[in-house]
């Protein structure tokens, strides 16, 4: 008898059991289901499968007939354009803020103490102030998003930096690089796999801050639709609504990790075992 | 000597430069911690000197400065009569033990990228005819330190052997005046730094450059060098151990054709952090290697400032 964690199963194996936990989800919903509405046909609290299949097919491939949109795809997009759009400022930020904020050390002392302070702002309990200055449109949705992501990537990239050993950038003076060379040559690309890890991290506060702006005021998007509907008991609605939300999320978490390995190549050579 | 890649050195300048290096009374304190004090040397032009001490001892310091990564206290480091750039310039080529080569960057995009930051701008990529002759240079380097094969391979997948040739190719395509070696074979294996020691060898011969590397191998010291600097203290205060600093105690200059065999003996015995028997290793090899001592010297060194301790 060998000791635990020295037993792994095969990669096939590996696959079959990671599908298990989702498929007896999904039974131990289907039995919940059945059972809740053979004893009550108009329970609303588990709809059946085909319930679910109704009411996409109604958002997602019926023209509304007051609006002329198809509902779900105009409110995928009108999230996606929030979430990218306050995703990229906050990269921008990072880039523009924590880069030259971890290497040169006037704005390192500057900078440090006030970005750290500001990134233990509870970015919620701010957004009646956004809603205030900004108003109830697309901007102080964006701005929550910045205010959230923004300053933790920024303090993230600036660690980062610092961590570079120092033998890196006197190697780069001797080579006669100019600050902005060492910064955009030497310390970018080490800094780069940091970052797509720390935006892998960052998704999920971006999906939160994205929902509960949606929740509050809104004319569209995907966290508006299910505070929407919820007055109506409208699981049918919004169980699938959280289910593609978890799925857009899950496909950029993949996506940016490809991006990484692509990206900083020598990076995850690294961390292979040789 | 046996050349083991013998491609022409195309990439190192031919004419002939001198370079003289004088550090003249020079301080180094932290605080109240005096590392070094009163340290005074000549190096005539292509020299090959090692600096010998034992841990702590400031050997590494006295490095740093010399790379201005460091600024003294006192004294200054002058190289051709004039007195030394604040920051670390291209004049000074480095190799450090660790990390010296950037790990983002292929071996060839590594050798290539000092003259690219050089004459290039923020993005630096040189276009056209001069990036092939640049390549064409990048590739005779690599070649000539054994790496012909491995050009498109990143640091990580290199041994650590492989990754200090790439240094040194990455140091000596700018064409420095001054190599500095920070102990860049202290974390190889023997055998390994064997070859290694025939590579500097043979790239300081046909290069014509001052060498200035940091040891704390005895050995390493008598066969390559011909110059040995032995930086340590030369009083101990066992009331205030950091009152005083270390300066050079022995200075040797060593007739180059008449260097021990570059064979690696007794690894153990040779190589030593303890300052006691660093002491009693380097009295015997001075003693061995007398045929081959032209002078020895180190007591102009004697400290100036005399200090109260504690």
């Amino acid at each position: 008898m060998k000791r635990a964690f020295n037993y792994a199963p095969n990669p096939r194996l590996g696959l079959v059991l990671a599908i298990v936990p989702f498929a007896v989800a999904l039974i131990v919903y289907f039995i919940g289901s059945e059972m809740r509405l053979a004893e009550n046909p108009g329970d609303k609290l588990m709809p059946a499968f085909s319930s679910f299949y109704d009411a996409m097919v109604n958002l997602a491939f019926t023209e509304n007939r007051r609006t002329g949109e198809y509902i779900f795809w105009t409110d995928t997009l009108i999230s996606l354009q929030r979430l990218l759009t306050g995703l990229g400022i906050s990269l921008l930020i990072c880039l523009l803020v924590g880069l030259p904020m971890g290497f040169l050390p006037y704005l390192k002392r500057t900078f440090e103490a006030f970005v750290a302070v500001v990134s233990l702002i509870p970015p919620l309990a701010v957004l009646p102030i956004l809603f205030i200055i900004f108003g109830l449109g697309e901007t102080s949705k964006i701005v929550l998003i910045v205010f959230g992501v923004a300053p933790f990537l920024t303090r993230d990239v600036a660690i980062a930096v610092a961590q570079i050993p120092r033998e890196q950038i006197i190697k780069a003076q001797t080579l006669g690089a100019s600050t902005m060379q060492i910064l955009i040559q030497v310390i970018l690309p080490q800094v780069m796999p940091r970052l797509f890890d720390s935006l892998r991290l960052s998704l999920g506060a971006a999906w939160l801050f994205l929902i509960a702006a949606e929740a509050i005021a809104s004319e569209g998007g995907l966290g508006y639709r299910i505070f929407l509907v919820r007055r109506f008991l409208s699981m049918d609605v919004i169980l699938p609504y959280v289910a593609w939300i978890t799925f857009l999320a899950f496909a950029m978490d993949m996506l940016l990790a490809w991006m990484s390995r692509t990206v900083c190549r020598w990076r995850h050579l690294e961390l292979k075992p040789s | 000597m046996d050349v083991p890649h013998g491609l022409p050195v195309a990439a190192l300048g031919a004419e002939t430069v001198m370079t003289q290096i004088s550090v003249r009374s020079l301080c180094k304190e932290y605080d109240d911690k005096c590392i070094l004090e009163n340290v005074n040397v000549e190096l005539p032009d292509h020299e090959f000197c090692m600096v010998l001490g034992p841990s702590g001892a400031g050997k590494s310091t006295f490095l740093r400065i010399l790379l201005s990564m460091e600024e003294p206290t006192r004294g200054k480091v002058l190289i051709d009569g004039e007195p030394i750039d604040a920051e670390p310039q291209p004049d000074r080529g480095v190799v450090f033990q660790r990390y010296s080569v950037f790990p983002h960057m292929t071996a060839l995009q590594n050798v290539m990228i000092g003259p690219q930051l050089r004459d290039g701008n923020w993005f630096t990529r040189l276009g056209g005819a001069k990036k092939k002759e640049l390549r064409e240079r990048a590739l005779a380097l690599l070649g000539e330190v054994g790496l012909g094969d491995a050009g498109d391979k990143f640091p990580s997948q290199l041994s650590g052997g492989m990754q200090q040739r790439l240094a040194i190719a990455q140091a000596l395509i700018m064409e420095p005046k001054v190599l500095l070696l920070d102990e860049p074979f202290g974390a190889l294996d023997i055998s390994t730094k064997r070859s290694m020691h025939q590579l500097i060898l043979d790239l300081w011969e046909r290069n014509k450059m001052t060498i200035v590397m940091v040891t704390h191998d005895i050995q390493e010291a008598f066969t390559l060098g011909t110059r040995i600097l032995m930086v340590d203290k030369k009083r101990d205060d066992p009331h205030a151990p950091e009152a005083f600093g270390s300066t050079i105690t022995s200075d040797l200059r060593l007739d180059p054709s008449r260097r021990p065999p570059l064979a690696v003996v007794d690894d153990e015995a040779q190589d030593s952090d303890d300052a006691g028997s660093m002491r009693e290793i380097f009295a015997r090899w001075t003693r061995d290697a007398a045929d081959a001592i032209v002078s020895t010297g180190g007591a102009d060194n004697e400290p100036s400032d005399k200090r109260q301790a504690g």
